[in-house]
């Protein structure tokens, strides 16, 4: 069964007069448990199609399919649920709440699902120790690095199991082994709950764990490549 | 529980994370609420010397009268009998009350009805040198002094000493034009309720000083009997005053009243708003300005809000664009900078309350005065220093205020939060 569906999907961006395409007929099959890598230079669309398909961004012609249900056309509240209960959001960077704790900006994201409190203290706990941040609970994302920031970012977009990990340049701004440990924890959890990954990038390092590649080039898929043997 | 709860963590840090703008605009809130406090409590306290002061001088809490007699106040418009049912009034009235045995409340308070009668006519009064055309009362001497603060109100001399003395006293401006001191005689001439010539001479043995020019100006009381000879009056008289234990028991008095007169007479029974309306008015002029100032203060404090709030969520457009993005709706994030305010809100209302009713609990003890209190003072004859009282009502009505005008400030920013698009949060900033 598929896990994503895009159909024809058309975005166009005006600046003043001129028309920018963001996508140009883009369709797209995912299915549950991939680890897909969407890649293209920069201003190609990547953004634009992930946005897309979280429900972040509306496209002005086609359709999104989430896990067998049409969101194209869903309000802002319902979609919102939809990412709440389905989506994990990863962008690439600064993308925690300044004034939470590592903890507490995993647990919020489950408080607004309404787990209850007891539970929340046991989950985060686990997740945070399975992205190797023991230790690191009650700091502020000022008092950790880019990398530690990031994998508490992962932790809450994972944390609820999503059925889908949407990751936007996860390792822009991340050094080599930072990246490299991410990547591995990304590809750990794929494993591990099947959870879907898409993954925006256009950084040779990311491209080697992907087990399929999607190329775009300006607002188009260009190739889609299975990676075999990974 | 809030401090185990996330949401309510998240409001409370995002409130300090520009302390110095958290802090004024609740400063502002603390000083408005003090404001409101030490301002409706004195406000309320003084309506209430005013109320009380104007009707214990000689109107009280209720009247019965001949009908007609409120509007036309004619001599002839008399209640028959007037002292019998006054007494038949003041035994029935006070032996249901408590078994005619125990008069006291709890707190030592005087717990029974008062009940005096009055005679009025108007006559000229008259020394060797001049006259003057003055409102002569026939009073009842032993119970006067229970339901009128005029027999206290005596300068020089003595108050009327019985029912059957033939004495006069008057008011202080009246001896001063009439040119007459104690233990000289005045000549009222006027006419009789039968329409026959009424004339009486009477040696002054009181001088009343109230300090309100008209009244001083215009009275004199003599012993009802006395007054009821002169104008021929036979047993009638014309106000029966009363006086309930305190103003909230008005209502419930003037009912018992009532249900006593029903076989009787047609007489009418009148609270102290219908005989002084201009008094409930200017109580409501002044609430209407004074509301109008509050208003204004109130407007400030919540534009100060609004902006406070609006800077705040504008700084965080981008925050909110990711939390949009983790799935929280935006009714959910205007929810947040609701609570962020409202938490602000309980703090300005809490410290507001606490400080307001510190100073209105000084000022109970020490009594407060401040300017414009000496013409209301004089108007309403009310004393220099004013000592409020501290009720919940009047602590917490400005804060209370205060608050919904604050939470509703902050609706707005937090309504704008619909129109916010994801994408264009997290692309701005
Ligand atoms: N909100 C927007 N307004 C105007 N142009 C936009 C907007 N979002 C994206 N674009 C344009 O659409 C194209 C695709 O952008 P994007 O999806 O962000 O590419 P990528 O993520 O691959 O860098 C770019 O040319 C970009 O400038
Ligand atoms: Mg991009």
């Amino acid at each position: 069964m598929s896990d994503i569906q895009c159909v024809d999907l058309c975005r166009t961006f005006y600046q003043g007069d001129t028309a920018v395409t963001g996508l140009d007929h883009v369709s797209i099959d995912i299915k549950k448990g991939e680890f897909v890598c969407l890649v293209a230079p920069s201003g190609g669309g990547k953004t634009t199609l992930l946005n897309a398909i979280g429900g972040l961004d509306k496209p002005d012609a086609g359709e999104v399919w989430i896990a067998g249900k049409r969101i194209d056309n869903l309000g802002k509240s319902a979609l919102a649920e939809m990412r709440l209960n389905n989506i994990g959001f990863v962008f690439q960077a600064y993308n925690l709440i300044p004034v939470l704790t590592a903890r507490e900006n995993i647990e919020f994201v489950m408080e607004v699902q309404g787990i209850p409190a007891a539970d929340r203290h046991i989950r985060s706990a686990a997740i945070l120790a399975e992205v190797g941040l023991e230790g690191l609970e009650d700091r502020r994302p000022a008092k950790m690095s880019g990398g530690q920031q990031q994998r508490v970012a992962v932790a809450r977009a994972i944390v609820a199991e999503p059925e889908i990990v949407l990751a936007d340049e996860p390792t822009a701004n991340l050094d080599s082994s930072s990246a490299e440990q991410l990547m591995d924890l990304f590809v750990a959890l794929n494993k591990k709950h099947n959870t879907t990954f898409v993954i925006a990038t256009h950084d040779q390092r990311v491209m080697e764990y992907a087990r399929r590649i999607v190329k775009m080039l300006d607002g188009r898929i260009d190739q889609d490549i299975p990676q075999v043997g990974r | 529980m809030p401090l185990n709860n996330i949401t309510f963590r998240l409001a409370w840090r995002n409130l300090w994370r520009q302390p110095r703008r958290t802090l004024l605009t609740l400063g502002a809130m603390v000083f408005a609420n003090t404001i409101l406090v030490c301002m409706i409590s004195l406000q309320f306290g003084m309506y209430g010397l005013m109320i009380d002061n104007t009707l214990s001088m000689l109107t009280g809490h209720l009247q019965v009268l001949a009908p007609g007699y409120k509007d036309d106040g004619k001599i002839r418009q008399s209640i028959d009998n007037a002292a019998a049912l006054a007494s038949v009034l003041r035994n029935d009235l006070n032996r249901s009350e408590s078994n005619g045995l125990e008069h006291k409340d709890a707190d030592g308070d005087d717990e029974r009805v008062k009940i005096s009668v009055r005679g009025k006519a108007f006559a000229l009064a008259s020394s060797e040198e001049r006259s003057f055309g003055i409102l002569v009362m026939g009073v009842l001497p032993e119970h006067e002094p229970q339901v009128s603060s005029i027999p206290g109100l005596i300068h020089r001399g003595r108050y009327l000493s019985s029912g059957t003395a033939q004495e006069v006293v008057i008011g202080s401006v009246l001896a001063r034009n009439l040119q007459v001191d104690l233990n000289d005689e005045i000549t009222f001439i006027g006419s009789g309720r039968d329409g026959s010539f009424a004339a009486a001479v009477i040696s002054v043995v009181g001088i009343i000083q109230s300090g309100m020019t008209d009244l001083d100006r215009s009275i004199a009381q003599m012993p009802l009997h006395l007054f009821q000879e002169t104008f021929t009056m036979g047993n009638g008289a014309h106000e029966i005053v009363i006086r309930a234990p305190d103003l909230s028991r008005v209502e419930e008095t003037v009912n018992r009243v009532q249900q006593r007169l029903e076989n009787d007479s047609g007489l009418k029974v009148y609270d102290w708003d219908q005989l002084e309306p201009g008094l409930k008015q200017s109580i409501q002029a002044d609430l209407i300005s004074a509301w109008f100032m509050y208003g204004v203060l109130i407007t400030l404090v919540a534009f100060s809000v609004l902006n406070t709030v609006l800077m705040s969520v504008l700084e965080r457009t981008r925050e909110f664009g990711i939390v949009m993005a983790l799935g929280l709706t935006p009714g959910r994030l205007g929810r947040l900078v609701m609570l962020e305010t409202a938490i602000m809100g309980v703090l300005g209302l809490v410290s507001g309350i606490l400080i307001g009713a510190a100073l209105v609990g000084w000022g109970g003890i020490y009594g407060i005065s401040f300017p414009g209190m000496d013409e209301m003072g004089k108007q309403f004859n009310l004393p220099a220093r004013i000592y409020p009282e501290l009720t919940v009502f009047q602590l917490t009505l400005g804060p209370s205020i205060v608050f919904a005008a604050t939470l509703l400030a902050s609706s707005w920013p937090a309504l704008r939060l619909y129109w916010l698009e994801p994408v264009q949060a997290m692309r701005g900033a």
